[in-house]
């Protein structure tokens, strides 16, 4: 296997609050390879944006408790000093957000940002980077980009403002691109067409990305590999086949039963809600953090934590279940229904 | 932008309008005392009384009173504060001499003040948002805290007794006669009436300023300019302070018109005869003419401000277009 691209080791990033210690995230490992798409999974709350956030620098030891280690390309960026994180953000590393309307700078021409970007990481005039920014936002598929440039962010429309955030992303070629619910403000006809222009500029760029969604059908098509996360750690991680095909985690059969289908035929069923409310992250449930909501829960849940236990190669959970059981219930309640 | 002017100044017309004749019923329904047979004396005949009421038009139908004060309002050379009668019942100086001889001494003071505060205020606004919760940040909120609540006139003896009185660094208050407002601004004659001013304002600034830019950088489009490797001042000064500012302008737009009729207070204790020392002498001797100059005065430095920040904003804020 070659050197991952992203190593994150034993991740935690608490939060001191009035009300206590808010455990955003605790301890999770996982990498990505150059040129693969992950997709990270979760309700809100589960910790997702938050360790994604950090990777990228803008969750600090100022706000937050962070321990752990984020290797990225060979240094662990939690060591690096923030003048050198900065020559990292926005050129390797780059971000793009949930909410485009509120993401760019109201203020100024969507060209000046995109060739801010740039010229903050390379030395390059700004006739230079206003040429470029309009290349980028020509690749990303924004007609008249030379008109487009000058314009500010309440004259493009939600999906437009998303591509410029992906140009600008995209403007200093990175090798990972973090996709923070990228589609979720969007328009249900928008939303495909974002996701396939990031996955054909990722073949373009040759650049690995993450997309963090609370909805499993939008990285379905998308993703290589895809971890669920919940109440702040990871629950299962496999492959995209191993996720829709063979899940191992009564969390991730709720997330698949709440995927609405239009192809079943004459069939009226409800979608299936998983029950509850998403735990507190202060004082998390004793055992498994899962076991209140979980309807295949007995005595052991509610007292010891399951371990994250690979079943073959990458595919893990972290569930008491027993591999026959997993399967068996996946097979008879999930799988008919998705 | 064209028409949009066009309204916006025909409204102020309006309020300009409303304004003159608020004032003026004012004056009608509520007499201090006779403006006539004030003007005449006290060992007095009632023919004289007759001959300065009639000499000041106020034995004539209360709309005619009127029309000739509106007349003399609008903004056209030999119009404008016509001396046959915009002059003062009390002294017969015209209102126009006043004014105009007046307006460098406010002007001086506001204009300067307005520096002051905006030159003290932003800075430290910005270094508490941006060292929240330090030392810095509770000094200046404390600073701040003092300088809403110190009331001007308390301050204004303050100030004059230690740093005239007692430290001599500053000079005293007034403008000799005989010296020009220029000169009193360049032998230090108004540092200390703009100290006592800007500090209120000042200190008001400061906290705006602080939750303007606490507010603004914790916007998602700041976390864009974050995440693209800015460093964090250029990510405080260009992102965050640009739109925290914005709203500080139509503040600033006021408060200056505000003062430019006149900040009585400060100008009574210093001892500068300004726009607001008149008004205030007026009023109290029922001065009808120099009331309505000076309202109307004031009135129309707020009107022109407002319209201004308007038009100012549509530069500002790219989002914000009349039509």
């Amino acid at each position: 296997m070659p050197e991952p691209l992203l190593e994150v080791k034993d991740l935690s990033v608490h939060f001191p609050t009035d009300d206590g210690l808010v455990k955003a995230v605790d301890g999770i490992s996982f990498s990505v390879q150059p040129g693969e798409t992950l997709g990270v999974v979760g309700e809100s709350g589960s910790g997702k944006s938050v360790s994604f956030l950090t990777v990228m620098g803008l969750i600090t030891r100022k706000q937050a408790q962070i321990e752990g280690e984020i290797i990225f390309q060979g240094q662990d960026l939690l060591m690096l000093p923030s003048d050198e994180m900065r020559t990292v953000q926005g050129a390797k590393l780059s971000m793009i957000f949930q909410d485009p309307m509120t993401s760019l700078h109201p203020y100024y021409k969507v060209g000046v940002q995109i060739g801010e970007a740039i010229r903050v990481h390379q030395k390059v005039s700004k006739q230079e980077a206003r040429e470029q920014a309009i290349e980028m936002l020509r690749r990303v598929g924004i007609p008249r980009p030379d008109e487009r440039a000058d314009q500010y962010p309440h004259e493009f429309s939600g999906g437009m403002r998303q591509r410029a955030m992906i140009a600008m992303a995209l403007s200093l070629n990175p090798d990972l691109l973090i996709a923070d619910e990228p589609t979720t403000a969007l328009d249900v006809t928008v939303q495909a067409q974002i996701l396939d222009l990031i996955d054909r500029l990722r073949e373009e760029f040759n650049a690995a990305v993450v997309i963090i969604t609370h909805d499993l059908g939008v990285v379905a098509e998308h993703c290589d590999h895809i971890q669920v996360m919940y109440a702040g750690k990871i629950v299962e991680a496999g492959d995209r086949r191993d996720i829709y095909y063979n899940s191992h985690h009564p969390y991730t059969w709720g997330l698949l039963s709440s995927i609405p289908r239009m192809d079943e035929t004459g069939d009226k069923e409800r979608l299936v809600p998983i029950r509850g409310l998403p735990p507190s992250l202060i004082f998390p449930p004793p055992g498994c953090a899962f076991h209140p909501r979980c309807p295949h829960a007995f005595d052991k849940c509610s007292t010891d934590i399951p371990d994250l236990l690979p079943s073959d190669g990458h595919h893990a959970s972290r569930c008491h279940l027993t591999l026959a059981d997993k399967e068996r219930i996946f097979k008879e309640e999930v799988l008919v229904r998705s | 932008m064209g028409r949009y002017l066009i309204r916006r100044s025909l409204f102020m017309i309006l309020v300009l309008f409303v304004v003159s004749l608020i004032t003026f019923i004012i004056f009608v329904k509520l007499p201090a005392s006779d403006p006539a047979r004030r003007a005449v004396g006290r060992a007095t005949s009632p023919e004289n009384v007759e001959a300065a009421r009639i000499a000041f038009g106020l034995d004539k139908p209360l709309y005619i009173q009127y029309g000739r004060f509106a007349k003399g309002l609008i903004p056209w050379p030999g119009l404008f504060l016509d001396e046959d009668v915009y002059y003062s019942y009390a002294n017969f100086v015209p209102v126009k001499e006043e004014i105009f001889g007046r307006l460098p001494v406010t002007l001086a003071l506001a204009v300067g003040a307005a520096v002051c505060w905006l030159m003290v205020g932003i800075p430290i606004g910005i270094i508490s948002a941006v060292r929240r919760r330090s030392i810095w940040d509770r000094g200046s909120m404390v600073f701040a805290l003092i300088g809403v609540s110190a009331p001007v006139f308390w301050l204004a003896y303050l100030f004059l007794y230690i740093f005239w009185f007692r430290l001599g660094w500053a000079p005293p208050s007034g403008i000799p006669i005989g010296m020009s407002v220029l000169e009193a601004v360049l032998t230090g004659r108004f540092i200390l009436p703009w100290a006592v001013l800007s500090l209120t304002f000042a200190a008001f600034y400061a906290r705006m300023v602080r939750g303007n830019l606490i507010e603004t950088m914790g916007e998602d489009y700041i976390r864009t300019a974050r995440a693209k490797g800015l460093s964090e001042k250029r990510v405080i000064y260009k992102h965050g302070l640009r739109a925290a500012l914005t709203p500080v302008v139509t503040m600033f737009g006021l408060d200056l018109a505000g003062l430019l009729g006149g900040a009585f207070i400060t100008e009574t204790v210093f001892n500068l005869p300004g726009i607001g020392q008149y008004a205030v002498n007026a009023i109290f001797n029922n001065d009808f003419p120099s009331v309505m100059g000076v309202t109307i005065f004031g009135a129309f430095f707020i009107a022109l401000a407002n319209l201004l920040v308007d038009v100012a904003y549509a530069f500002l804020d790219p989002r914000v277009r009349y039509t």
